[in-house]
């Protein structure tokens, strides 16, 4: 069983908890995680993204969590997509998210690390995400684990 | 984009110092490995000194040290130390200013601004660090002269 961090000091390292892949069990977990660092509760979001990204195709999608059932403090979701706008395959990243009384001790990098081992055992050599320009955490993270701008560029426009 | 002298040799003197945060280091030594002026740069030291990001060390032996958090310290919180990173409100308005096409280009040239800030406040002194040792300047430069090659097999 994954080890649960109930009283983390500053100095206490997060390493043997276990990342691994998620079970209906963890989207509890889950919901609460991402309940509490968004302040928002998205029960049916989470479950069906379970049902997508946990449950089916998991040689090519990955939803990976660290901690018990009962407390999910870490997790990671990505897929292997291909040819979109003519890029070759490659790993998807879109949602990573800590506890964040856990974070800046290398929980985030751990699960960042897991999943871009399952991307290469899927055989493809790039890693993609996509972040919000002024969310300065995410980015900053993605950028300190080496991942610098790539090729696409994103566009959007208004529907009127 | 281009930076100004200051901000560069501020980012140069900042990013050797946090490299080796116990070491201090003089103005001279850092500006003879760049190859800059030792009175420019010592000038600069001063500027990141009363904002707190270096430690002046008196006496023989003297130089500076890295006072900050590389982790939390982002270029963009150096590079505004020197640069007008935003639009000021009070600038006076440039003729023409005030027409569509000018107002338009200020459009599309603010999403160009909205981008570089997004990237300045996104990579830490330590993030930083870490590219330069990876150095992935070398392996876009392998690429280069591959692809041009390749351009010039299906150009004959």
């Amino acid at each position: 069983m994954a080890r649960r961090s109930t009283t983390p000091t500053p100095q206490e390292s997060d390493e043997d908890l276990i990342i691994r892949s998620a079970t209906l069990a963890d989207v509890a977990g889950v919901i609460a995680l991402d309940e509490e660092v968004t302040g928002l509760l998205k029960p049916q979001y989470w479950r069906e993204l379970f049902e997508h990204f946990g449950a089916r195709r998991r040689d090519q999608r990955f939803f990976l969590v660290a901690g018990d059932p009962g407390r999910i403090d870490g997790f990671i979701i990505g897929e292997v997509r291909a040819w979109e706008f003519g890029s070759p395959p490659s790993g998807w990243v879109f949602a990573v998210q800590v506890r964040p009384r856990l974070r800046v001790r290398g929980l985030g990098s751990r699960l960042f690390a897991a999943v871009r081992a399952r991307f290469r055992a899927a055989g493809v050599e790039r890693v993609r995400t996509m972040v919000a320009r002024d969310n300065a955490v995410i980015h900053a993270f993605f950028r300190s684990q080496g991942m610098m701008a790539g090729p696409f560029i994103e566009l959007e426009m208004r529907l009127d | 984009m281009k930076l100004q002298k200051a901000t560069a040799f501020a980012l140069y003197a900042v990013l050797e110092l946090a490299a080796e945060p116990g070491r201090q280091r003089t103005a001279v030594e850092i500006a003879d490995k760049y190859g800059i002026s030792a009175h420019h740069l010592a000038k600069v030291l001063r500027d990141l000194g009363r904002a707190g990001l270096v430690d002046a060390v008196r006496g023989v032996g003297g130089g500076y040290r890295f006072a900050g958090n590389a982790k939390r310290l982002t270029l963009m919180d150096v590079i505004r130390l020197f640069e007008e990173t935003s639009a000021e409100a009070d600038e006076p308005v440039p003729p023409g200013e005030d027409q569509d096409i000018a107002a338009g280009l200020r459009f599309v040239l603010a999403e160009l601004d909205a981008q570089i800030g997004a990237t300045l406040r996104s990579i830490s002194l330590s993030t930083m660090l870490k590219l330069v040792a990876r150095r992935p300047w070398e392996s876009v430069a392998e690429i280069k002269p591959a692809r041009r090659a390749q351009a010039a097999r299906r150009a004959r």
